[in-house]
Order: structure tokens, then C-alpha cells, then sequence
């Protein structure tokens, strides 16, 4: 089975890519075929990824030499592209998350999709989500993830504006589509760059030629605008600061959407391909600032946005963003491991919490405003207590899955300052804030939707089994899927490393600190949202603070700026250039048929078919000719056929 | 190979005409499928030929007749049928459109036997263009497919900002004048080839074999490079496309942005830089400044379009830009991508067409902001116009990804900086199809739209046809590739060896 698996490691994206046609052309009419078709292929895809983890972590071969095969898509003289398989400890852990997550939220979206007229189509696409990202992370090949990466932006679009009815979805999902887009108009360069001077766009190939980029006849300066290139496509991608913009507003679609967005597939495409493509970004410390001093930026800049926002999924999209931040934090000071290892017990948490969101969501009927909820937890135990999980892994607190990936990432920043890059150092302390931030408003957000007054008006009831199954299963693994990267034995960073495996000491102050800021968030957090019951504080604050709450709860006005810019410059310039085609380059054109016109109209004389003006103009004509060949040369008579 | 294949090819939509000809008026129905038949059987041929050839041997293939028939001998023209690997893709996607065309035209009431006459004879024109590789007989076909076209526009096209009469002239006057810088090259050519080698040949490949002075291949090419160029929509002789398409009917805006406009491409390739190959080096930085001018200038004008018709016709001008690109770049990467670009710009926009021709017919309009939601009503139709738009931003794993891949790394390597501005066009592209497709389409479904149908029964084959060799061609881009590489390498070698002489 398990060498099996190893050897058709590509039917794991290609069952559920099968699941698609199949629910597109055959099984459309039947609802419930169509999503057990559709649960059916990912739990396979799920069975054959366990399996291949199985096979790769029990063979430690497999760190050294990645197990990778290909063969030919298309290619012709100078420019040959392969498709393939790279299985190497980083990918293999991803297809177990991946197909695991996407699993569970399919199974959920039985219990939360049930009775929507487009339920089949619902799971086909997410057969096809799944698909493309499975397919992003087998690929051995920039191109190949290339194609599969945007893939993964198509069914987020389809999928964000899912809810065709509404004016909002069909907006989120342009707006995800667009802004990605420009991210990927960077990457694109960046590909095209490194085809032209490498020759290949094959990961191991370009793992072992771009350290010699001197060999190449390249700079280092080009080398840091191609890596800076690469990454612009995971800023959109992965909602980095400033394209973080499309992320909150992907929420429009169905929560097992934003579920699957937020946590497994799409937004963590971003993260992976910068590790992916770490081999580049070792080479130049500047682009390597950049990541990490756009991570660090980011994890702080939607912290502070997520401070006052009132809608339930919309606390969770900026935390999103921000903990996005920390991965690429971690990839920028250099740990692959420290990265990977966030996204991984991420994808967990923030996965059981979004679905934890629907479940109240759906009791609630869509209401979605944290202040208008309140004691759910006592109608609804399993979704509030899951949640709470959730709530004290992405706060920091030990035994919970986050504390140990954030410690990791607050390690190695530290580490990076203490190894001579005093940047290092401002990170540091963004990075440590925003854990503090991270814990008092996911707290924030816990106090007021699950505990405090009920609201007699609510009348909540706890989800049907299929959907409070996953959020256990993925509580489970919120619980305990850090044990395996403790710094006492970090079987992690021995299995997914970039370069030399990490030997960081065990720190117990770094831990105390972390812990620290934890319990202080949700400390202030207990006392803002939960004794003070009439909320009289926080609203003397936002109060007093008018222009910052302001800013806050605006996002900055990141929104508005590009939307002004897109309204007014772009579409002005589009009308601009509009009016001079048709009015210069048309009419040029119009004008020269109005010059052939006018000029028919003038010549019109010399065919009036009138006598007279015709014997005028032979008389003219005669008139002539007799005065060029009495006075011209006899070489202009010659065309009158008047010989030599 | 003792069938004439292309020739029966060729003569499937004319005898089909034919046979139209003798239907009675009335009998609508009949005359469609007819019609039907006619592109069919064309179509089964090309995918026979297609697909039979052998891209190991390379070269002209499927000749028929077993070489050039001599026909004028005065002036060395020869009835000459065979095919190429650059040929090919373009007659498969004449008759992969002109089948397609004719369902897109299922619905017409309007003199439906002289429209099916004029399309078959629209068809047989355009594909008489790619399989003659005889000059004078490709300028024949050329002149063919003018008359048609002029007449379907004012009969059966619809127009909105100039009337269709202004358009249908626009069309024709752009077709004609570029024809006549054309035929001055041409003469020109043909006539110094007789000075030079002292015996007439109009094949393009005797044509090839001359040697012309450098200096007047750069005269012959530029006049060249107006006549194909204007065909192709090249900046700033683009102003037709947009109000051509948008005035004519269904059928002819999906052939005409599909392949007729293609024979510029084709003809830059195939007459231009193979016969002058010192003019297309001189002419080639110049053609890459109006390819990326027109692809960022279109992309922009697309994105002030309200009318659907006009955010594909400059769309399709934009597109042309990255043929020109790629055409320019005289690399074999290049070349290859420009040629697959502009099979797979033809089969998206004739799949767009087709589904604003639809939509056109229920709602009576194209007019974005009056429109929304239609997806609630007619999904499939929803789906097609998707397909199309999603091809047409370069989606990966639709057919059109993979030829602007190459001619990005081609151009990009040849031209630096300045394919980075056509490279940004992917994002205006994106900008204005998502507008476009998603303002149609999403959004709460209208109540004066509810009559509207969803495509069923002969509707559906341009869908399935067009929509189904987007994704194929997206998921297997070598089906497209060997073949126009099999066809591109020999006469960008041939250039290559052409410049090592003149550059001596």
C-alpha cells in the first residue's frame, strides 16, 4: 500500500479533479450523490496521503533525496516544460493536512449546505478546490504550480461569489480574483526571469543552478528583484500587507468556504511556495529582509484592525492575515521549519474555528454581529467549547498547538537579531506584540459570543452531528498537533529544514514571555468583555479614542484608496483613451474617407457629361500641349509620343 | 495519397451552397442543416488531416494532386494544395468555428437560405487562404471572403454607437485597403523574383528560394506589414475591429475574429518573413512597439466598453498585440507561441461570440449596466460565457495560457523591459472580462429576464465544441504545439540561414 501510494502520489489531486467531471456531467441531479462522490474521492485522497506520509516519515532517505517524477507536457526547441511529482517531508505534510482539512470540511458542508438548491454544484467545486491545491503541492515544477495556483484562485473566485443572489458575493469574489492577479503579474515575471536565465523552471534544477547565479551572468541585485518578483505573487496570494484586501471579504462565501480558504488551501499556497522556493530567497538577504519585514508588518497591521470589528468571520479574516504574517516572518528570518510548522497547527485552529463560526451562524440565522450574541456556549457546548480550544491555541497557551509554532517563530526571529541583523530586533517586538493583540481580541470575540448575558431574541441550538464531528476531530488536533515540534524533541525541524536542521535551545524565559502575553490579552480581554458586564469601559475608550477606533474599524482605509484609485484613475484613463480612439485615431481614418469624399465630389466636374465643359477642356488640353513642346525639352515631349 | 483530401475539404461548404441554392425559401430548417453537413464533413476531413499527419517527416504534406497543378504558366501559378504544420492548426480552427457558426446561427428567421449561402462561401474562403501555397491563389481566397462579409453585415448585423452599414463599409474599405498595399508587395515581389531567377514561380516556397536585395525586401515587407497588419488589428489600424464586430452578426463576428483575421498573422509568417526575411529583421522592433502598444491601448479601451460586443472586439485587438509580440520576437519559442496564440484567441472568441449572440437574442441587448444575474436563468450559457472570458484573461488549464506563456518568454528575452508593459495587460485583461462576465452574469437575478432560456438541443454545439477543445487544449497544450512547431522550425531555420548570407 504505502509504495503503492509513493508511486501514484498524483492521483491524490486527481481523484477529487475525477469527483468534478463526475458531479459536473453525470451525478448533477442527485444532491447526495454528489457530495458522497465528492466526500468519497478526498477521504481516498486522504487514505493515499496518510499513507505516503507513512512511507516518507519512517524513511529519513527522504530528507536528503526528495522522491520526485516527471514527464513531458509540452515543449519545443530551447524551452521544454515538465509535469511531475516532488515528494520530499515538506510536501507530504502538506497533502496529509491539505486532504485531512478538506475532508472534514466537506463533511461538514453535508450538515451546513443541506437544502441549498446548488449543493451539487457546491461540492464540485469543492472537488476541484481541493484538486488544484493537492495539485499545487505535488508539483515539481514552477510552471506546473504556476497553473495549479491559479487554479486555486479560479474556484475561490467561484466559490466566494457562490451566493450568486448577492450583490456583495459577486463583488468579494471579483475583488479576491483582481487583486491576487496583480500579485501573480509579479510572479509571472519572476518565472519568466528565472526560465530565461536558468532554463528551467524545474525545482531541483533551479535548487542546484541558482546558488551558482554568478555562473549565470547575473548580479546579485537581479537575483533580489527576481526573488522580490517571485514573492508579490504570495503578498496576494497569502493577503500580505498591502494586498491583504480581498481576504476579509472572501467571507461572503459559504463558511465552509472561508473555512477551506482560510486554513488549507488558497491563502496558505502563498506561504508554501516562499518555501518552496527558499533555495532563491537564501541567496539574497535583501529580499529575505523584505519577506520577513512584510510577515512581521502584516501580523501587526491586521492585529490592530481585528481590535474593533464586529462581525464574527471578520475577526477571524484579519487574525487570518495576521497569523499568515508570522509564517512568512519565520521564512524570512530562514526557518522553513519554524514557517511550515505555524501553518500547519494554523490550518487546524483557524479551520475548527471557522467552522465553529458557521455552526453559529447557522443557529443563529446569519446574524453575524459578536455584540448581538452572547452565552451561546450553553445552548450550543460542543461548538463553544471547541472554540474556546481554538481561542487558547492561536492566544499562546501551552498545551495548545499555536504555543509551540509561535514560540518556534519568536525563537528563531530572536535568534536572527542576536546573529547580527539588527532588524531582527523590531520584528522581534512586532512579532510579540501582536501575540498580545492576537490574544485579546480573539478573546475578545470568545467572551462576547459565548459567554456573558443570552440575548432573549437568539434562540440557538447546537449543529447537527455532521458538522460538530470535524470541529472535534479538528480540535483534536488543535490540542495536540504541536507535541511533535517541542523544543525537548522536535521531530519537526529534523523532517521539514531548510539547509541545516534548527538546534535552538529550549528558552524557557522566550516561553515564560510567550505565555505571558497570552494570559495578559486574555486577562484584559476577561475583564473588558466578561466583568464588565454593561461593556461601560470599552465604550468610554472608543469613545475617547474616536479617530483611532475609527481607523480601525475602517481597515485603515486600505479599501477605499484602491477602490477610489480603480474608479477614478484607471477608468478615467480607460475613458481617455476610449474618446481618443474613436475622435483622433478613428478620425483620421474617418477623415480620410471624408477627404476621398470630398475630393469624388470635386472630381465629379470632369464627368458631367455636359458638351461644352468638355469641348472647354479639350481645347484647354490642346492649349497645352502645344505650349509645353514649343517651350519644353524635347525629353517631357517624349511622353506625348513625340519620339527622340 | 490519391485522394485530393484538401480539395474536397475546400469544396464540402461549396457544394453544400450548392445544393442550398436549390432549397426552397420556406424550407428554413433544411437549408441549417445542410449547412450543418457541409462544415461537418469539412471538419471531419481537417481532424482526419490533422491528425494523420506526420510530424516526425515534417514539411508540406497531404499534397494533393501529387504536386502544383500548373495553371497560368506565364505567370507561374500553380494550383497547389498541401499542408504544413503551421497550416494546419489554422484549418482546424476554420472549420471548428464555421461548424460552430452555423449552430450560433440556429435561431436567425431572417433569409435564412442566402445567409447559410453567403457563410458556406465564407468558410470555403478563409480555409482556401491556409492549405494553397501558391501566392497568387492565396490572394484569390483573400478576395473571396470580402463580398460576404460585406453583405452579411448589412443585412443581418445589429449595431449600436455607428449603424451597421457604417460598419459593414468600415470592414470592408479596412479588408480592401489592405489588400492593396498587399498586391503591390506582391506584384512587386513576384515581378524582381523574375528578374532575379528568370523563371515565373508563385509558390511560396520557390518565392523563399530567391534572394532579394536587402533594401527592397524592407520596402515589400513594410508594405507587407500594412496589409496583413491592418488584417490583424495591428495598432493604430485596429479602429474596424471594434465596431465591425459589434455591427455584425453572430456567424461573422465569430469567423471573422476567429480566422479571418488570423491570415494577417498567418500571411505575416507564412508570405512576409519567410519570402523576405531581411525586411522582417528590420521590421521586427517596430512590429513589437505596435503589438505592445495595441495590447495595453485595447486592453485599456476594452475597460471603457459598456456594449459586450465591443469589450471582446478590443479585447481581441489587445490579444492580436501579443501576436505581433510574439511574431516579432523571430524566435522559434516566440513564433510557436504566436501561431498556437492565435489558434487558441479564435476558438475563445468565437465561444464568445457565440454566447453574446445568445444572450443578444433573449434579452435584446448587450448592454452591461441593464444586465446581471442571467446565471439563475440560463446556467449553461452562463457557463460557455465563463469559459470564454476565463480563456480569455489566460486562465492556466484553458487552452490560451500555455501560447501567451511562450511569447511572454520569448519576447521578454528579446525585447526586456518593453514586454513587461504587454505582460501587464494580464491584469487590465482580467480587470475588464471579470467586470464583463461577472456583471452579466451574478448578481440577483432580473424579473425581466425570466423569460430568457437556457441553450438546449443544436445550441448547445458551440459550447460543447468550442468549450471542450479550450479545456482539451489547456490540459494537453503539446496536441497544439508539436504540430505548429513542426511547421514554424523549418522556416525560422530558413530565416536564420537567410540573415547568416545577408549579414556576410
Amino acid at each position: 500500500m504505502v509504495q503503492f501510494a509513493l508511486n501514484h502520489a498524483w492521483l491524490v489531486p486527481l481523484l477529487p479533479a475525477l469527483a468534478f467531471v463526475i458531479i459536473v456531467f453525470l451525478t448533477r441531479p442527485w444532491p447526495r450523490v454528489s457530495s458522497t462522490v465528492s466526500i468519497a474521492a478526498i477521504f481516498s485522497s486522504f487514505v493515499l496521503a496518510s499513507s505516503i506520509a507513512y512511507g516518507v516519515f519512517t524513511n529519513p532517505g527522504f530528507i536528503e533525496k526528495p522522491l520526485e517524477y516527471s514527464l513531458r507536457w509540452f515543449g519545443m526547441e530551447g524551452f521544454t516544460v515538465k509535469v511531475g511529482v516532488l515528494l520530499d517531508p515538506t510536501s507530504t505534510m502538506m497533502l496529509f493536512m491539505v486532504s485531512m482539512v478538506a475532508a472534514l470540511i466537506q463533511i461538514y458542508s453535508t450538515g451546513y449546505m443541506e437544502g441549498d438548491p446548488q449543493y451539487s454544484v457546491f461540492f464540485s467545486y469543492l472537488s476541484l478546490f481541493a484538486a488544484s491545491m493537492l495539485g499545487l503541492v505535488i508539483s515539481s515544477n514552477l510552471l506546473q504550480m504556476f497553473v495549479m495556483w491559479e487554479l486555486v484562485g479560479l474556484c475561490s473566485f467561484l466559490l466566494i461569489g457562490f451566493y450568486t443572489f448577492k450583490i456583495s458575493a459577486r463583488e468579494a469574489a471579483k475583488k479576491a480574483f483582481m487583486t491576487t492577479r496583480i500579485g501573480d503579474f509579479g510572479m509571472l515575471l519572476g518565472l519568466l526571469f528565472l526560465q530565461i536565465i536558468f532554463g528551467t523552471l524545474d525545482l531541483t534544477e533551479l535548487a542546484q543552478r541558482v546558488p551558482a547565479f554568478e555562473q549565470f551572468g547575473i548580479s546579485l541585485g537581479l537575483l533580489t528583484l527576481i526573488a522580490i518578483l517571485v514573492f508579490i505573487g504570495p503578498i496576494g496570494k497569502s493577503g500580505q500587507f498591502p494586498l491583504h484586501v480581498w481576504l476579509p471579504d472572501a467571507m461572503e462565501g459559504p463558511t465552509p468556504v472561508s473555512a477551506l480558504i482560510h486554513a488549507a488551501t488558497m491563502v496558505v499556497a502563498g506561504v508554501y511556495l516562499v518555501g518552496r522556493t527558499l533555495f532563491l530567497f537564501a541567496e539574497v538577504p535583501g529580499a529575505m529582509e523584505v519577506v520577513a519585514f512584510i510577515g512581521a508588518f502584516t501580523a501587526l497591521f491586521a492585529a490592530t484592525i481585528a481590535l474593533t470589528q464586529r462581525e464574527i468571520k471578520r475577526i477571524l479574516a484579519y487574525s487570518t492575515v495576521s497569523q499568515l504574517g508570522y509564517m512568512m516572518l519565520a521564512l524570512g528570518v530562514g526557518s522553513l521549519s519554524a514557517g511550515m510548522f505555524h501553518l500547519w497547527t494554523h490550518a487546524f485552529f483557524k479551520a475548527l474555528m471557522f467552522l465553529g463560526a458557521g455552526s453559529v451562524l447557522h443557529a443563529l440565522h446569519n446574524k453575524a454581529d459578536v455584540w448581538d450574541m452572547g452565552g451561546l456556549i450553553k445552548k450550543m457546548p460542543i461548538t463553544g467549547w471547541t472554540f474556546v480550544i481554538g481561542g487558547l491555541a492561536i492566544a499562546g497557551i501551552p498545551p495548545f498547538a499555536g504555543f509551540w509554532s509561535k514560540d518556534e517563530i519568536l525563537a528563531v526571529t530572536l535568534q536572527y537579531a542576536t546573529h547580527g541583523h539588527s532588524l531582527g530586533y523590531v520584528l522581534f517586538f512586532m512579532a510579540t506584540f501582536t501575540a498580545f493583540l492576537t490574544a485579546f481580541y480573539m478573546w475578545r470575540m470568545i467572551f462576547l459570543t459565548f459567554f456573558g448575558k443570552e440575548k432573549p431574541e437568539n434562540h440557538p441550538h447546537e449543529s447537527p452531528r455532521s458538522m460538530t464531528f470535524p470541529l472535534i476531530v479538528l480540535a483534536g488536533f488543535a490540542t495536540l498537533g504541536g507535541l511533535i515540534g517541542t523544543p525537548w524533541a522536535n521531530y519537526w525541524s529534523k523532517w521539514i529544514h531548510f539547509g541545516q536542521p534548527h538546534h535552538g535551545e529550549p528558552s524557557i524565559g522566550l516561553m515564560l514571555l510567550s505565555v505571558f502575553l497570552g494570559v495578559a490579552g486574555i486577562g484584559l480581554a476577561y475583564i473588558f468583555y466578561y466583568k464588565d458586564e454593561e461593556k461601560l469601559r470599552v465604550k468610554q475608550l472608543a469613545e475617547r479614542y474616536q479617530t483611532l477606533y475609527k481607523i480601525s474599524f475602517n481597515k485603515y482605509y486600505v479599501d477605499e484608496l484602491y477602490l477610489w484609485f480603480t474608479r477614478t484613475v484607471v477608468d478615467a484613463g480607460a475613458k481617455v483613451l476610449y474618446w481618443f480612439d474613436i475622435h483622433v485615431v478613428d478620425g483620421i481614418i474617418d477623415g480620410m474617407a471624408g477627404f476621398t469624399k470630398v475630393s469624388g465630389r470635386g472630381l465629379r466636374y470632369l464627368q458631367t457629361g455636359k458638351l461644352q465643359t468638355y469641348a472647354l477642356v479639350f481645347f484647354l488640353a490642346v492649349l497645352v500641349i502645344t505650349v509645353v513642346l514649343a517651350f519644353g525639352n524635347p525629353t517631357s515631349a517624349g511622353i506625348l509620343g513625340g519620339g527622340k | 495519397m490519391n485522394v485530393p483530401v484538401l480539395t474536397l475539404t475546400l469544396l464540402a461548404p461549396i457544394i453544400a451552397a450548392l445544393i442550398i441554392v436549390f432549397i426552397p425559401k420556406e424550407e428554413d430548417k433544411l437549408c441549417k442543416w445542410v449547412a450543418a453537413l457541409g462544415t461537418g464533413v469539412a471538419l471531419a476531413l481537417s481532424l482526419y488531416v490533422y491528425f494523420g499527419y506526420d510530424q516526425s517527416v515534417g514539411g508540406l504534406q497531404w499534397v494533393d494532386f501529387g504536386g502544383p497543378v500548373p495553371w497560368i504558366r506565364d505567370l507561374g501559378v500553380t494550383y497547389y494544395m498541401a499542408v504544413d504544420g503551421l497550416s494546419l492548426p489554422m484549418l482546424l480552427l476554420t472549420n471548428l468555428i464555421g461548424f460552430a457558426a452555423v449552430f450560433a446561427s440556429w435561431n436567425v428567421t431572417l433569409r435564412v437560405k442566402e445567409l447559410m449561402i453567403y457563410l458556406l462561401v465564407l468558410i470555403a474562403g478563409v480555409m482556401g487562404t491556409f492549405i494553397a501555397q501558391d501566392l497568387f491563389i492565396f490572394l484569390l481566397f483573400y478576395e473571396v471572403v470580402v463580398i460576404p462579409i460585406y453583405i452579411m453585415v448589412i443585412i443581418w448585423g445589429s449595431s449600436k454607437r455607428v449603424t451597421k452599414e457604417y460598419a459593414g463599409m468600415k470592414l470592408t474599405i479596412y479588408l480592401l485597403i489592405g489588400s492593396a498595399f498587399l498586391l503591390v508587395g506582391v506584384i512587386a515581389t513576384f515581378v524582381q523574383s523574375v528578374a532575379i531567377t528568370g523563371t515565373p514561380d508563385m509558390s511560396f516556397e520557390g518565392l523563399a528560394r530567391v534572394d532579394f536585395p536587402e533594401q527592397f525586401q524592407i520596402y515589400m515587407f513594410g508594405l507587407m506589414l500594412l496589409g496583413f497588419g491592418s488584417l490583424l488589428s495591428m495598432w493604430p489600424f485596429h479602429s474596424w475591429s471594434p465596431d465591425g464586430y459589434a455591427g455584425a452578426p453572430t456567424a461573422v463576428s465569430m469567423i471573422h475574429a476567429g480566422v479571418l483575421k488570423k491570415i494577417g498573422g498567418y500571411g505575416l509568417i507564412r508570405v512576409a518573413i519567410f519570402v523576405l526575411p531581411l525586411g522582417a529583421k528590420f521590421w521586427a522592433p517596430y512590429i513589437a512597439v505596435l503589438g505592445v502598444i495595441g495590447v495595453a491601448y485595447a486592453a485599456m479601451g476594452a475597460l471603457a466598453q459598456k456594449d459586450l460586443k465591443y469589450v471582446v472586439g478590443y479585447s481581441s485587438v489587445s490579444h492580436m498585440g501579443y501576436v505581433l509580440l510574439g511574431v516579432a520576437s523571430l524566435g522559434v519559442v516566440g513564433v510557436n507561441g504566436a501561431v498556437a496564440n492565435m489558434f487558441a484567441h479564435g476558438v475563445m472568441s468565437a465561444l464568445f461570440f457565440s454566447m453574446i449572440g445568445f444572450i443578444y437574442e433573449r434579452t435584446h441587448t448587450r448592454w452591461i449596466p441593464d444586465m446581471g444575474g442571467l446565471s439563475h436563468q440560463a446556467p449553461r450559457l452562463s457557463v460557455g460565457f465563463m469559459m470564454a472570458a476565463m480563456a480569455s484573461l489566460g486562465l492556466p488549464g484553458l487552452i490560451s495560457f500555455i501560447p501567451e506563456f511562450t511569447i511572454f518568454v520569448e519576447s521578454f528575452r528579446v525585447f526586456g523591459w518593453l514586454a513587461v508593459l504587454a505582460i501587464a495587460g494580464i491584469i487590465i485583461t482580467a480587470l475588464y472580462v471579470l467586470r464583463a462576465g461577472a456583471n452579466t452574469l451574478f448578481g440577483p437575478a432580473r424579473e425581466e429576464y425570466n423569460h430568457v432560456r437556457d441553450l438546449r438541443g443544436p445550441e448547445m454545439v458551440p459550447l460543447v465544441l468550442l468549450g471542450g477543445v479550450l479545456v482539451i487544449g489547456g490540459i494537453l497544450p503539446s496536441l497544439l504545439f508539436d504540430m505548429v512547431n513542426s511547421g514554424v522550425a523549418p522556416i525560422l531555420v530558413h530565416i536564420q540561414e537567410a540573415l547568416q548570407i545577408g549579414g556576410r
